[in-house]
């Protein structure tokens, strides 16, 4: 004690405050801080080959630096892509959405184009530009080992938060403007992470704030048994629901039991014979 | 160990007296005149009678699997964890009716099947009975005496509506309970009085603990004890009329030609039904039909895409989503005339049409003849084409009940499909009305001309002076007949509306509006032609160019010009 009262005028002493605060500071900081873009050295190479590509193939659109290109009445020709992260290239471009075939209200999930790596690479490019959510890993969105409470957990989820638009079995449905949500059942597990993850076309974006890793983990469990559920008590119609079921006791239902009518009154007695 | 020797048989109904068990029982309650009378009855055969049969079987079959399912349904809010055998929803609170839904679709034997049978057979159930009323409209079968057979059939398709909504409501799922908020809304959506209706409906706020015991009492008890009485109504109305037929050589307004119940038509009847019941339990056993358990229990906050009600409400619901919003406030209350409108409106307006229709026709057309015999569709045009424009207004309703499906699967715009709906329903019935009934004008010109002159063979003959002509084959009789059996149709003339003194003639404005509309109904109509037209075209033709006439329809002609003979 009485060593810091005898010391604490010394003329190193405020530069050894001003040393203790700035590596306390530095050392928060170094733990806290968002991690950036993981553009270190190694991934130079890949950066390189990304933006080769991002410029034949996407710059026509999303603008040489990739930050959008607006139209004269304000509008968007193709978005800025700053920001957006690993993940939506990886799913934009994994599923074959972009690159666009046409202007439409929508993109339609069709054939990819480019390979794995070239995916990759456009991913990492675009990742340099900005902080944006990374390319979830198979521990993130591998739901094999999921317990049966997490798949109830999943399902309520599900219909809390997806059904709406993706119906209750993920055969998708309607929205405005000639917008839809796309069928879910069948798409990749990491596919439908980073769709939860990045919001792609009209869907929101439920970021880990709104559902958390372990949540959108058991989202995927329930679809993957719902995926793998028999068709109990039938062929399911699409999961279109009654719209579905109303055609087949229609065309399937009125139609037999009006042909085997016709059959019956095609024997009819006749008064003339 | 002796030998008994059987009693010798005796005759039949018809020879001798009887014996054994049913004289006992025509001793007792008279039986056999009961019996005679009505085994004979004679019914004509033609595949569209058999559509109502398709309806009352599916009724039959609906009685007995409903038994089946309701030993099992617990018709009660009261909330349980389910721990039954579906794991997705395992631990997950829900009312004893939904829990009970899943146990029969899952833990009962054979439940699931039953299950989906009933519901397909409530969907036949529906489906046969609109086409066979469209069958009893399109082929004047409700005309006097049919009148009140007409309305109880009526009656029935609207409790048949009824019924099945409340079945569709009844497990306590995520589309049911959908359901019912919408049903809750269009109470509410009447005038004035809609919150009490619906607070009265549920017991208090929706949905509360009170409405699926209600339900239940409605769906198993109630309405299908009035179906019953009705279609026993119906039949007995039925026999009492004896069925109609269609014209033809031999039929006429005073008798009934066909084969007698039994033995012939009871077999095919009853052959019939078990048609039904193994097309229904085919269905049952290789469709899905409301996988309840993929929608869960319901939970207001919880929606699905593609939520529809059953097929013979989508027309309502269809109407309901391409009403444009129109709400005003008068003082307090608050008119939703977006809802009120499609949701309740428009089903009064059905249903008051349809009820109206034979006695408007009866009074229009001024014929209040007894009827028997059908007409065919195009022998009443304007009949033809009313029934054309509902079809479309219905079909339009119906398709925007599914707009989002049709969105989605033929890749449209949901937005534009609405407004053009909007339009289309509208437009559409006029387009119909107008085509159908031309369409119908046509045919009669074509049957007229038939009988007239008979077919076209195709020949071409020359005759020594250069003229060509081309043979003709007459009608056979019999077909002949057949064309020509309806009536003629006369517009009823407009009565002046005041007599030579001036004064005004009693009923003279609903008189002329009488004659109008008598105009509009008949007055285009191509009457068949007199028997003078029929016997100077067959002199005219009477030389060379006609063929003899054909017994049976005439079939084309072979390579030698030659008529085909059957």
């Amino acid at each position: 004690m009485r060593s810091l009262s005898t010391h604490r005028r010394h003329p190193l002493a405020g530069v050894l405050v001003l040393l203790l605060g700035l590596v306390v500071l530095g050392g928060l900081y170094s733990v806290l801080a968002p991690r950036s873009a993981e553009a270190d050295s190694t991934d130079e190479a890949l950066i390189d080959d990304g933006r080769q590509l991002f410029l034949v193939g996407c710059a026509s659109c999303h603008g040489l630096n990739a930050d959008g290109i607006e139209q004269q009445d304000g509008g968007q020709y193709g978005p800025s892509l700053v920001g957006v992260g690993a993940a939506a290239v990886d799913f934009q471009v994994g599923t074959g959405r972009m690159p666009l075939a046409q202007n439409s209200q929508q993109a339609p999930e069709k054939a990819v184009i480019y390979t794995d790596d070239e995916t990759a690479a456009l991913a990492t490019y675009v990742a340099s530009l900005s902080p944006g959510p990374a390319i979830p890993t198979e521990e993130d969105y591998d739901a094999s080992d999921a317990s049966r409470e997490e798949v109830v957990e999943g399902r309520e989820t599900w219909l809390t938060n997806c059904s709406a638009c993706h119906n209750s079995v993920g055969a998708g449905g309607a929205l405005g403007d000639g917008r839809y949500a796309p069928p879910v059942l069948g798409t990749d597990p990491k596919y439908v992470y980073e769709a939860m993850l990045t919001g792609p076309q009209s869907m929101p974006v439920f970021n880990d704030a709104l559902l958390d890793p372990e949540e959108k983990r058991t989202i995927i469990a329930y679809l993957e048994t719902l995926e793998a559920e028999p068709q109990y008590g039938g062929a399911g119609l699409g999961g279109f629901g009654p719209v579905t079921e109303g055609l087949a006791a229609w065309l399937v239902g009125m139609g037999a039991l009006v042909a085997v009518a016709t059959w019956i009154g095609a024997t009819a007695v006749r008064a003339r014979q | 160990m002796s030998q008994t020797e059987a009693p010798a048989r005796k005759g039949g109904l018809a020879a001798g007296p009887l014996a054994g068990p049913t004289a006992w029982l025509d001793d007792r309650v008279g039986l056999a005149t009961i019996v005679k009378k009505n085994l004979r009855k004679v019914f004509p055969d033609h595949w569209s009678f058999l559509l109502g049969e398709i309806a009352l079987y599916s009724f039959i079959i609906l009685l007995l699997s409903g038994t089946f399912l309701s030993v099992w349904f617990k018709p009660s809010m009261a909330e349980i964890i389910y721990t039954g055998s579906y794991d997705p929803l395992y631990g997950i609170e829900m009312s004893e009716a939904y829990a009970s839904t899943l146990d029969i679709s899952f833990d009962v034997r054979g439940g699931l099947l039953m299950r989906q049978i009933h519901h397909w057979a409530a969907a036949l159930f529906l489906a046969a009975m609109m086409v066979h009323m469209l069958r009893v409209f399109f082929t004047g079968a409700y005309r006097k005496p049919r009148e009140l057979n007409w309305l109880v059939g009526l009656g029935l398709l609207q409790l048949g509506i009824i019924e099945g909504f409340a079945g569709y409501s009844l497990p306590d799922d995520l589309l049911s309970g959908t359901g019912l908020r919408i049903a809750e809304g269009l109470m509410r959506s009447i005038p004035i009085v809609g919150t009490y209706i619906s607070f009265f409906v549920f017991g208090g706020e929706f949905p509360g603990n009170e409405f699926i015991p209600r339900l239940y009492v409605a769906h198993v008890l109630l309405v299908p004890g009035i179906l019953l009485a009705l279609i026993t109504l119906h039949m007995v109305l039925l026999v009492y009329h004896k069925h109609t037929q269609w014209p033809g050589p031999g039929r006429t307004n005073n008798n009934v030609v066909g084969y007698p119940l039994l033995p012939v038509y009871a077999a095919k009847a009853g052959g019939f039904f078990f048609v039904v019941f193994g097309v229904t339990a085919l269905m049952g056993a290789l469709f899905q039909i409301n996988p309840v358990w993929v929608f869960g229990p319901y939970n207001p906050s919880q929606v699905t895409a593609g939520s529809q009600p059953d097929f013979y409400m989508g027309w309502l619901d269809g109407a309901l989503r391409i009403m444009p919003a129109w709400e005003f406030t008068i003082l307090d209350w608050t008119f939703s005339m977006n809802v009120f409108i499609p949701g309740v409106a428009l089903m009064g307006l059905l249903f008051t049409i349809l009820g109206a229709y034979p006695f408007v026709e009866q009074w229009v057309t001024g014929d209040r003849r007894v009827h028997h015999l059908l007409q065919r569709p195009r022998n009443a045009p304007t009949r033809t084409a009313f029934g054309a424009a509902g079809i479309t207004a219905y079909g339009l309703l119906w398709i925007s009940g599914g707009n989002d499906i049709i969105a989605t699967q033929f890749q449209l715009d949901f937005y534009w499909i609405t407004r053009l709906l909007r339009v289309l329903v509208f437009v559409g019935p006029v387009l119909a009305f107008v085509a159908t009934r031309r369409v119908c004008i046509g045919l009669q010109r074509k049957d007229a001309e038939v009988v007239v002159h008979g077919f076209e063979t195709g020949i071409i003959t020359r005759s020594p002076d250069g003229e060509y002509s081309e043979r003709h084959l007459p009608l056979s009789p019999a077909e002949a007949w057949t064309l020509s059996a309806h009536d003629r149709t006369e517009p009823a003339g407009l009565p002046a509306a005041s007599d030579h003194n001036g004064v005004a003639a009693p009923h003279g404005r609903v008189e002329q509006v009488r004659g109008r509309l008598s105009r509009f109904w008949v007055g285009h109509d191509h009457q068949k032609p007199t028997a003078d037209e029929v016997r100077e075209a067959h002199e005219h033709h009477a030389d060379d160019d006609e063929l003899e006439p054909a017994e049976q329809q005439f079939g084309g002609v072979n390579e030698l010009g030659v008529p085909r003979r059957h």
